[in-house]
């Protein structure tokens, strides 16, 4: 047996890559899972295509799933892949443009066929000329060696073939010293009732693991010792998930009954499978005709006292304006998740993008204010959710909570909170009549609190609070029709200043350790990660650079101004052209720096940290 | 009189009751009504203010929701809870509420154009999903709103503003649709038949899942007399069929028609009264041909032979009943939900 060396590393971004059916996000996930409970910090990274089945062995068809573990904590999937685990030519080309010289390519050869070459322009076979020569380079009969050692099973050809990602996924975990129990566990789950598919898979499991510790071809495996974190339990969450549990906890908080009015929209569909499964919590998912119904069932839900819920992505946006409009007017609560992704139109459906904070600022029609909030991280979408939900509830207002395709389906360790440090939410239904009217008291459903501003929220069922509120401008307190126009001017004032003044935002925090810096980097949403990991290299390269994020992009926190105006520049990268940057030039009469990219991906850390040293430097 | 089966008002189950005696004044709000002398609108709401005390619901309970045109202004002029919402929404925004809050009664008021046209995908799927409500669509064959256009249910060749030259569209009939929707309780009436338009609601507001009642109504100023045709006391008994379940189905001054089913089409034609094939109303039945067939019967331009009276009524659960269900199942089989188990969940791991 050859002798095996364990080499220890700080740090490794593997990334597997195949056909859509080749089961690519299935293996990353099950990999990410093991590494999470090994105890290593990650951020993982999926990209896939719009289509579900696109032609096999084509370029377009090339689905992935990267993976960024360490042992201390980091904030991005990686800029590039140490590892890049190809299964056929398509996967191979497409993405070897991201793989650094001197990288580690493990490749599938099965399917290096003429015929599958020339499929995706390759007229050589890369393996056999000069193109991988920079490469540390696996080649492996991955589908022969997985056929082979799933012959006892007498499968048909395209089955046994179908195991070759857990055969992949066993050697990865070898090479990395990741447990298989929790995959083989999985396995015996989700194949319950298919006994040979679930035995076929194990055994390619275990002997993909048993192939690395055997064959010659590897030599060296590798150890990235478990991060240190503070003390508690942990699980590895997606965004989207985060943001489920972030609704289910919320309704808890404010015993209200969750109510989610949606309609399948990539890449928001995950939090309505995912709420429709926790009716026990009280939780009714109303899968509606469209958008414009789920919005509409869900503030009739309001109405009734729910807490009303509609998830979509930027076109569902578009088309709910109207009822997001109405919810402004009705002063009800309601909160729109918006998981953005690339647009205009039906634009990369399955990429993340953040261009839809003006249309979620702006997008309907009159003056409209409805607060915004940003989640930063796939975690942070849980404690985001709750504050929207805190939002809507205390000021019976509609809010925009923003997430985009990166946070919805990248994955991080969350430390579990418990359940009792959450925050309560007081709804504070109506009860009573409120208001002296001639001769007898009445209720009047638009006499406002005086601090927040907020009209009470009487739902039906409750005697003698019976009123009617509607899309029509309503008198100033009674809340009766009213053309006046002194009033109109009136309430569209109180409007915005309910908004204006909501409590609670707390104050732009800004990390600048050495308290040095000149250049502030101000981003917002799914940003925060890149940003931060470019903030650290270039602090490490030795430059002064202040970092902050908005959690809260409508109010903005009180201090934003004075913030931005104590740095000699500020750089704002967002993944749009420039949208909160026109929003503080707007408002703050600053001339920050956009640095914008739409690409459908996160930023690199490295590409971000060049432009941070580049503006520290023109200082 | 149109009750087809005396179920009880399952319609209703659910919704708090009241022995306070009410009047129809209970169900009237202090806002001035503000439709135009003559509107046939007045018609109904003085027809449902009316009507409800006899319900003896706890006035809390019920809600009224709208969408935009002359009739979506009725939830202002009831005192219950009320939403006047935005065009063609309110089906959406009713099912929302409806679904959530199984006592409460919720009524549904649209026009032809607010129901048929720019929430035309609401309807049919409100239909379709029998959610517990109660839809009173004005149909006045016009936009009255918006000043004289022509909406989804105008004759074509229709002249209006919009139409100088005539309407090019053929209308949708309100019942053919709704049954072609899956409804299980469709019914037509006629805003100045104030005993017929009672009766209707009265079986409309009994029914369990989604009550679609189409109404007739005149706008006298955009399109006056559309409906005189079957209000003329002279004309009306010979283009009127009243439908009423368990009758044959005859119509005329001296009850001189039929309708009978024509044998090499399937479909109905007018018959002499005496013809044994006129046929027997059934809006119980499941298959819904034979209410459709009836439906079909009226000319969709003069509207000539039109029935009126509760078309189809069958039982099928109701949207709100079975999402309750599913919530009760799923708390009985796993237990009530237990917050930090969720958070926990299967994979998760201790630091420290």
């Amino acid at each position: 047996m050859t002798v095996k060396h364990v080499r220890e590393l700080d740090r490794v971004v593997i990334r597997f890559a195949g056909d859509s059916g080749d089961g690519m996000q299935l293996t990353g996930d099950r990999f990410t899972a093991e590494t999470a409970s090994f105890g290593n910090d990650l951020s993982t990274l999926p990209n896939f295509p719009a289509e579900i089945r696109a032609p096999a062995g084509t370029l377009p068809g090339v689905s992935s799933f990267q993976l960024h573990f360490a042992n201390y904590d980091i904030l991005t999937p990686g800029d590039a892949p140490d590892v890049l685990v190809a299964m056929n030519p398509a996967a191979l080309k497409a993405n070897l443009p991201d793989v650094p010289k001197g990288a580690t390519i493990i490749v599938d050869t099965g399917d290096f066929t003429p015929r599958a070459l020339k499929k995706i322009g390759w007229t050589t076979n890369p393996l056999e000329d000069n193109t991988l020569s920079a490469y540390k380079v696996h080649a492996l009969d991955l589908s022969g060696i997985t056929m082979q050692a799933l012959a006892p099973f007498e499968l048909s050809r395209k089955d046994a073939s179908r195991s070759k990602n857990m055969f992949a996924l066993g050697l990865l975990s070898w090479m990395y010293g990741r447990s298989i129990d929790g995959t083989v566990t999985f396995l015996r789950e989700k194949f319950a009732t298919r006994e040979t598919i679930r035995d076929a898979n194990i055994a390619a499991l275990k002997a993909g693991w048993n192939y690395g510790e055997t064959t010659e071809d590897f030599a060296v495996s590798y150890q990235v010792k478990p991060a240190a974190m503070p003390a508690g339990t942990y699980r590895n969450i997606t965004g989207n998930l985060a943001l489920s549990y972030g609704l289910i906890a919320a309704a808890r908080q404010s015993g209200l009954p969750l109510f989610l009015g949606s309609y399948p929209i990539t890449p928001a569909s995950d939090i309505l499978h995912e709420l429709s499964k926790h009716k026990r919590f009280g939780v009714r998912t109303f899968q509606a005709e469209d958008e414009v119904a789920a919005i509409g069932a869900a503030l009739g839900a309001s109405f009734g006292g729910a807490l009303g819920v509609t998830t979509t992505s930027g076109p569902g946006v578009a088309l709910k304006g109207e009822t997001v409009g109405l919810a402004v007017s009705l002063e009800l609560p309601l909160v729109i998740v918006d998981v953005q992704r690339g647009g205009p139109s039906t634009g990369l459906p399955t990429k993340t993008e953040q261009a839809d904070l003006l249309q979620v600022l702006y997008g309907r029609n009159g003056e409209s204010p409805v607060p915004v909030v940003a989640a930063s991280s796939p975690s942070d979408c849980f404690h985001a959710a709750i504050e929207a939900v805190r939002i809507a509830v205390t000021y019976r207002t509609p809010v925009f909570l923003l997430s985009d395709g990166y946070l919805a389906n990248g994955s991080e360790p969350w430390h579990v909170p418990d359940v009792e440090s959450l925050p309560t939410i007081r709804p504070d239904f109506a009860t009573e009549l409120n208001h002296d009217g001639e001769g007898e008291r009445d209720f009047w459903p638009y006499l406002r609190d005086p601090e927040t501003l907020a009209r009470p929220w009487a739902v039906p069922g409750t005697p003698g609070l019976e009123h009617r509120i509607g899309g029509i401008e309503k008198l100033d307190g009674p809340g009766t029709i009213s053309y006046d126009p002194n009033n109109h001017d009136r309430m569209v004032r109180l409007r915005q200043a309910k908004v204006d003044g909501i409590a609670g935002v707390g104050e732009l925090e800004v990390e600048d350790p050495s308290g040095a810096a000149r250049l502030l980097v101000l981003g917002w949403g799914s940003t925060y990660g890149p940003i931060g990991a470019a903030v650290r290299r270039a602090r490490k390269a030795g430059h002064h650079v202040a970092q902050a994020h908005l959690r809260h992009l409508n109010p903005m926190p009180a201090n934003t101004g004075d913030v931005l105006r104590s740095y000699d520049r500020v750089l704002v990268p967002e993944m749009n052209l420039g949208q909160l940057a026109l929003l503080l030039r707007g408002k703050y009469l600053v001339d920050v720096v956009g640095y914008n990219q739409v690409r459908g991906l996160p930023f690199k850390a490295e590409e971000l940290a060049d432009v941070i040293m580049e503006e520290v430097g023109a200082l | 009189m149109t009750a087809p089966v005396e179920l009880g008002r399952p319609g209703l189950a659910g919704v708090p009751t009241t022995d306070v005696k009410q009047t129809k004044k209970d169900f009237t709000s202090d806002q001035e009504v503000r439709w135009c002398p003559g509107c046939g609108d007045y018609a109904v709401l003085a027809a449902v203010q009316g009507f409800l005390p006899d319900l003896g619901l706890a006035r809390e309970n019920i809600v009224f929701v709208s969408g935009i045109g002359c009739s979506s202004r009725f939830p202002y002029y009831m005192d219950t809870y009320g939403i006047h919402s935005i065009h063609g929404r309110a089906p959406a925004i009713a099912t929302g509420l409806a679904a959530s809050r199984p006592d409460l009664s919720v009524w549904v008021i649209t026009g032809d154009g607010d129901a048929l046209s720019i929430g035309g995908n609401h309807l049919i799927h409100a239909l379709r999903r029998n959610v517990n409500l109660t839809i009173l669509l004005f149909n006045n064959r016009i936009y009255g709103l918006t000043k004289g256009q022509y909406s989804p249910t105008s004759e074509q060749g229709k002249v209006t503003k919009s139409t100088p030259m005539g309407s090019l569209e053929a209308p949708f009939n309100p019942v053919s649709l709704a049954l072609g929707a899956e409804a299980t309780f469709v019914a037509r009436t006629i805003d100045s038949d104030r005993k017929h338009l009672t009766s209707v609601l009265s079986a409309a507001a009994a029914h369990r899942g989604t009550s679609l009642v189409e109404i007739y109504q005149n706008c006298n100023i955009f399109n006056d007399g559309a409906f005189e045709i079957l209000k003329d006391r002279e004309s009306g008994d010979e283009v009127l069929i009243r439908l009423t379940h368990g009758e044959p189905v005859r119509f005329g001054a001296d009850a001189q028609l039929g309708v009978r089913r024509n044998p090499s089409t399937g479909s109905l034609e007018v018959c002499a009264s005496d013809d044994p094939g006129v046929i027997v109303h059934d809006a119980a039945a499941d298959d819904p041909t034979q209410a459709f067939a009836l439906s079909r019967l009226a000319d969709p331009g003069t509207l000539a032979r039109s029935p009126i009276g509760i078309f189809r009524q069958v039982e099928r659960p109701a949207y709100g009943d079975l999402m309750a269900e599913q919530l009760d199942e799923a708390t009985a089989k796993q237990g009530e939900g237990d917050l930090q188990a969720l958070l926990h969940g299967k994979d998760s791991w201790t630091v420290g």
